[in-house]
């Protein structure tokens, strides 16, 4: 139409052809265009189809058969609501051997991005199960180490959702590479932004170890295993018969190896927790640990904790009784409470701020220091440490545990660990010692001496080079009369003055004051400056 | 009411120096009010007294006794065991002796350290309190001998009631009407289904020391005749050392109500009206008040006056209580007598005005009853609640041990008193009884003393251990109690296997800048936002703004579960966003753990006795192993049969609440 009302005005032919010629081109082009960019707005819209359903219908549902949730899911439960920002949506493995070219999943099997959780970012990654198993590609990898190098500029944490069958086995020796970029980044990030794993699936091989070098690795119950190697291989290797929960579930690991830090019972049991668990952390070792309001007073007697120290001294009681009775409205995020029970660590607040608590447990074992409670609490002193945690650690310790084994197994190797890593740190350190502080141990439990900054006792407290029995046995060997010699050194060494005399502990304290005191002493220490000298690394007794 | 706890709490927290005095006063000034209780025959400061007495006993009664001998002017000296070191009666008292391990065996029922302490403090005379030595005839024969009073009858009073058959023979004797029974002492299993049979079904097996519903076992058949002896048997020699079982008629359906009576050494004698103490669970009471709602004034006299007549038959002085079942016809059968201060006694101090205390002191020392039997009326009505540390919803109650970190008596209401032995801090332990306090409203009528209570009960603080509030307040407002028609077997008739929580429901829930809006079916209410503070132990708010709801939070976790306590009842309460509830659905249940093949300790105690071993058969329903725990046996029977694979104690041993006692293959 608008070709036959233009024409009459044309004159000259020639230029009536090009004319037209152009004309058709240019409606050709424009056509073909405008076709090509519905044709890409609707693959985008497949693609992101595509990825959000994962492995499909079918594998979802098998997942949710089995009391798993879908990696979406999962973050959609993690982030508050509506602030997951995914990248890498489009990422498509580059394998083509095995027939894979043939099957892409946008994403491919691993949903990455940042988001919010109660308001403070974190970047997370969470394997997909539904594809290919959760297997790791060098895309996978890749993804994952693109939030890890975003989360170091920008000092927020980084939470793993892992849940994946090992390496992409069709990949060969690029998944191998894939893991270790994760593990180095892993590494390079230590220390730098909280860094947690949270396992929600099979996680076996090679995987284990980004799990192994995080902060806090966490389970789920029933559904979750890690392991180097499956039952089948220690079948065919050792012919023993293990099943994967025996040999890697969450029991095993929170009480036997002690690699995981707690379990949950479910998903969501443990998405939730683990949202609670992250207002405990500050977002990098160059923020201080975050305040929370806290609605509980803070000055305040507490009677019970007059109460809770039986009158004999032999008799146990139960250090978080103390503690939950210390800490802002009885809140406590207890870290390996089914491990070297011995030993209490975990997070809290007062007065509304974070605080790691590490105190001896004289229900089990007499709160005797072994090798793995100072393991466990060495490394917990030092994420406190690394990420501006003040220390409060609550001290009722016999010693370190005597026997053949513990010494073959170098409790002098893993016992100094402790001490390193009390010496070491430079947050403010509170100590309150409830009851025995005996031989090494007292030294070690953030004694005066390991630069304690306020060092309290209670009444009952006794702090001494051993009990009165082994004294006496030194002290006057051969002699007969023990008994009195006993009744003496306790007269002597069963109180709290030797020690206050000396300075070793700053006051004696009436239990029920101890929250107020620790409460202000923390606001004092705010601005505790305390730098170590210089160093690439110190070299704590690995 | 809720107001008063509100402000105090809330005045606590923002204007702590403002206005906290005054609220404070006022609590005291109700205080006063509640000493008013003791009118009748007030403390005469010119009459004669004991200087000293010391208190052979501990918890609430010693506190109890120790308050009535201070008004008096005597010093009080008190005995504790290792356990009992912090205790709030240790405290109170002017002096405090210590006499031995937590054992009751080792301490409070040791004789011998109990004179040494008597000896040591110079007490003129001891007050045993109730249960202990109260009604042991051996120490009271100690103390004579070595020239100490013994606040409480004679010797031969002791021994002729504290012995069943003795003292129905007593009874009877004083022409007071008793049970038809067995005249002797059983002497096995096989002897006590004879006379059962003879008696005739149902019967009841006692200790013939017993007392406090320990070694009792009632016996419909021939296997439970023998099961029963068995059990009553040793129960009795765990508690006082003789197990000698007698058997008489049980009497279906009966109330329990009891005559509490005074007299002095001078032959005068006097009865101090009734206490209703039918609900009882596995003959312990739990609820009491006085008077009794079924009693018409004839046979109120009738009682007393026969209760009176067993008083001058056997020469009895000192406070004493002679109980009676009541058929629903209101014939009445004597039980026993109790030749000691009861746990109830404080209902009938209420509506009588009368300080027992203050009696059994004046009477021990020798002094003449001022009050007559005509000064005795029944002035309005109290109730005392038995508030125990245990977990109502297993079998109406198994104890619960822990530490009490936050308590508070409901003490600031009018018409509440208190008779606790404990405090914030203070430990529930296994060794004693798990008795935290004796909640006794007061009112001008029965109705106001139950919405008293009620309204005590629901602000009652008590954190740290399980407590059996609900079930009191559950039977407070229930109607067949509100009638006033109860009996022996009222917990059972109505709560039928247990009391049991409720169902679950789910509700939806929304919210605003001020409000959260809740939907409950078709009904839509809202709660005002503002008041809620969920680090204060109680909370309350407005419901559609107007109606003031208080509610005590115990404790809540990352994971929405929140535990409240709503009318008295503990309420689990899981809050979720929406997507997580749809998220719920996808998650397994756990399994629940096979408990057949496994038994599992149902409260913390003490193994007495394990009859099985590695590798025995064992049947379905057979006793593996008895824990016991306050006094209380608890026999563990196989849930399955097969053979003991694992045991994992011993005799003697103490276990924790779920701990795994034997497992089956």
């Amino acid at each position: 139409m608008i070709v036959k009302n233009v024409l009459p005005k044309i004159v000259n032919r020639k230029m009536l052809e090009k004319f037209v010629s152009n004309l058709e081109s240019d409606f050709l082009r424009c056509y073909s265009s405008t076709n090509h960019s519905f044709k890409v707005a609707e693959e985008i819209k497949t693609k992101r189809k595509n990825a959000l359903l994962g492995g499909g219908v079918d594998r979802i549902n098998a997942q949710h058969k089995k009391g798993k949730l879908t990696a979406r899911e999962r973050i959609q439960l993690f982030c508050d609501e509506d602030s997951f920002v995914e990248s890498d949506m489009f990422v498509e493995h580059t394998c083509t051997h095995f027939g894979m070219e043939k099957q892409k999943i946008p994403g491919d099997s691993v949903v990455t991005g940042h988001g919010l959780v109660n308001g403070r970012p974190v970047y997370l990654f969470s394997q997909d199960f539904t594809v290919f198993g959760g297997s790791l590609s060098s895309v996978h990898a890749k993804k994952i180490c693109k939030i890890m190098d975003q989360a170091m500029l920008v000092g927020a944490p980084v939470v793993g959702l892992n849940d994946s069958g090992g390496a992409r086995i069709q990949e060969g020796v690029d998944s191998l590479a894939g893991y270790a970029d994760i593990f180095q980044r892993n590494v390079l990030a230590s220390g730098v932004i909280p860094q947690i794993s949270l396992i929600m699936g099979p996680c076996a091989g090679g995987a284990v170890y980004s799990p192994a070098m995080t902060d806090f690795t966490f389970m789920v119950e029933d559904t979750s295993y890690l392991f180097i190697t499956g039952p089948d291989v220690i079948k065919s290797v050792t012919n023993v018969d293990v099943t994967q929960e025996e040999l890697g579930g969450a029991k095993t690991h929170t009480s036997i190896s002690g690699v995981a830090h707690k379990s949950f019972s479910n998903d969501v049991e443990a998405l939730l927790q683990l949202r609670d668990f992250m207002g405990f952390l500050p977002q990098s070792n160059r923020q201080p640990a975050p305040i929370r309001v806290c609605d509980e007073r803070c000055d305040l007697d507490i009677l019970i904790l007059d109460t809770i120290i039986p009158p004999e001294t032999t008799s146990a009681y139960d250090m978080l009784d103390v503690i939950i009775n210390i800490v802002d409205e009885r809140e406590f995020f207890e870290i390996m409470p089914k491990y070297a029970r011995n030993i209490v660590t975990g997070f809290a607040r007062m007065n509304g701020k974070s605080v790691g608590i590490v105190g001896n447990q004289p229900k089990v074992a007499a709160g005797v220091l072994d090798i793995n409670a100072s393991v466990k609490a060495a490394r917990f002193v030092r994420f406190c440490d690394a990420f501006n945690i003040p220390i409060i650690t609550l001290v009722d310790v016999p010693g370190f545990l005597p026997g053949v084994n513990q010494e073959h197994s170098g409790i002098i190797r893993h016992g100094a660990k402790l001490l390193y890593a009390y010496a070491e740190a430079t947050v403010p350190k509170l100590t309150v010692i409830t009851r025995k502080g005996y031989g090494g141990a007292y030294d070690v439990m953030a004694s005066k001496h390991l630069r304690g900054d306020v060092n309290y006792a209670w009444p009952t407290a006794e702090v001494a080079v051993m009990g009165a029995k082994g004294a006496v046995s030194i002290l006057y060997r051969g002699k007969q009369d023990v008994e009195r010699y006993e009744a003496e050194y306790i007269e002597k060494f069963g109180n709290p003055f030797p020690a206050a005399q000396r300075g070793f502990i700053d006051d004696i304290i009436e239990p029920r004051t101890t929250r107020w005191r620790l409460c202000r002493d923390l606001d004092l220490l705010e601005t505790k400056n305390l730098k170590n000298p210089p160093k690439k690394h110190g070299n704590i007794p690995l | 009411m809720s107001t008063a706890v509100m402000s105090h709490m809330f005045l606590d927290k923002n204007f702590s120096n403002l206005l906290y005095q005054r609220v404070i006063s006022t609590c005291s000034c109700l205080r006063l009010e509640k000493r008013r209780i003791h009118t009748l025959d007030p403390i005469d400061k010119n009459e004669s007294t004991f200087a000293k007495i010391l208190i052979a006993n501990r918890g609430e009664i010693a506190c109890r006794i120790i308050d009535t001998a201070k008004k008096m002017g005597i010093q009080t000296v008190a005995v504790y065991s290792l356990a009992d070191a912090q205790s709030k009666h240790v405290r109170k008292a002017d002096e405090a002796v210590f006499i031995g391990p937590s054992g009751a065996s080792e301490s409070y029922l040791n004789m011998n350290k109990i004179l040494e302490a008597v000896k040591a403090t110079g007490a003129e005379a001891v007050h045993p309190g109730y249960g202990f030595l109260s009604e042991n005839p051996e120490f009271v024969r100690l103390l004579e001998e070595n020239g100490v009073g013994f606040v409480g009858p004679t010797v031969e009073s002791i021994t002729g009631m504290g012995d069943k058959l003795e003292s129905k023979r007593l009874a009877a004797r004083a022409g007071v009407h008793t049970i038809p029974g067995y005249d002797g002492i059983v002497k096995d299993a096989d002897h006590c289904v004879q006379i059962s049979r003879e008696i005739g079904y149902p019967v009841m097996i006692k200790a013939s020391a017993g007392g406090g519903g320990k070694g009792m076992r009632i016996a419909r058949d021939d296997q439970d005749a023998r099961a029963g002896f068995k059990l009553s048997t040793q129960e009795a020699m765990s508690s006082f050392g003789d197990s000698r079982m007698i058997v008489e008629k049980f009497i279906d359906n009966p109330r329990h109500i009891e005559i509490q009576i005074l007299g002095d050494k001078h032959g005068n004698a006097i009865y101090l009206n009734e206490r209703e103490c039918s609900i009882q669970r596995r003959n312990q009471k739990v609820i009491e008040e006085a008077p009794s709602t079924f009693l018409n004034e004839e046979t109120r006299k009738a009682m007393g006056e026969q209760a009176v007549q067993l008083c001058r038959e056997i020469g009895y002085h000192s406070a004493g209580t002679v109980e009676f079942l009541v058929d629903e016809n209101r014939n009445f059968y004597f039980l026993e007598m109790n030749t000691r201060l009861q746990v109830e006694h404080p209902i009938t101090e209420c509506i009588t005005g009368v300080d027992l205390v203050q009696q059994m002191l004046r009477i021990s020392k020798g002094h003449k009853l001022r009050i007559k039997q005509d000064d005795i009326k029944i002035n309005g009505w109290a109730i005392e609640s038995r508030v125990y540390a245990e977990d109502p919803y297993k079998n109406f109650g198994l104890p619960s041990v822990g530490r009490l970190y936050a308590y508070k008596e409901p003490t600031h209401l009018s018409g509440v008193r208190c008779d606790s032995g404990i405090e914030e801090g203070s430990e529930i332990s296994i060794f004693y009884d798990p008795m935290i306090c004796k909640l006794v409203c007061y009112g001008k009528n029965r109705n106001e003393a139950i919405s008293r209570s009620i309204a005590a009960l629901d602000q009652y603080i008590i954190r740290g251990v399980t407590h059996n509030i609900p079930l009191l307040r559950d039977v407070l407002t229930e109607e067949r109690f509100v009638d006033g028609n109860i009996s022996t077997n009222y917990l059972k008739e109505v709560y039928g296997e247990g009391f049991k929580d409720e169902e679950d429901i789910e509700v939806h829930v929304t919210q605003s800048n001020q409000h959260y809006s809740v939907q409950i079916g078709d009904e839509r209410i809202e709660i005002s936002k503002k008041d809620i503070n969920l680090a204060n132990s109680l909370i309350l708010t407005q419901i559609n703004q107007n109606e003031l709801v208080a509610m005590q939070l115990v404790s809540r976790n990352a994971y929405g579960e929140y535990e409240i306590i709503y009318q008295g009842t503990k309420h689990n309460i899981h809050i979720l966003r929406k997507n997580a509830v749809d998220f719920l659905k996808f998650m397994i249940p756990k399994p629940k753990l096979d408990v057949s093949k496994q038994v599992v300790a149902p409260m913390p105690g003490l193994i007495k006795n394990v009859s099985c071993q590695v590798g025995d058969k064992v049947v379905e329903g057979q006793e593996l192993c008895i824990v016991e725990a306050m006094k209380m046996q608890n026999s563990m029977i196989s849930g399955s049969t097969g053979t003991v694979k694992v045991v994992n104690i011993k005799e003697g041993q103490t276990v924790g609440e779920n701990d795994i006692l034997i497992e089956l293959e």
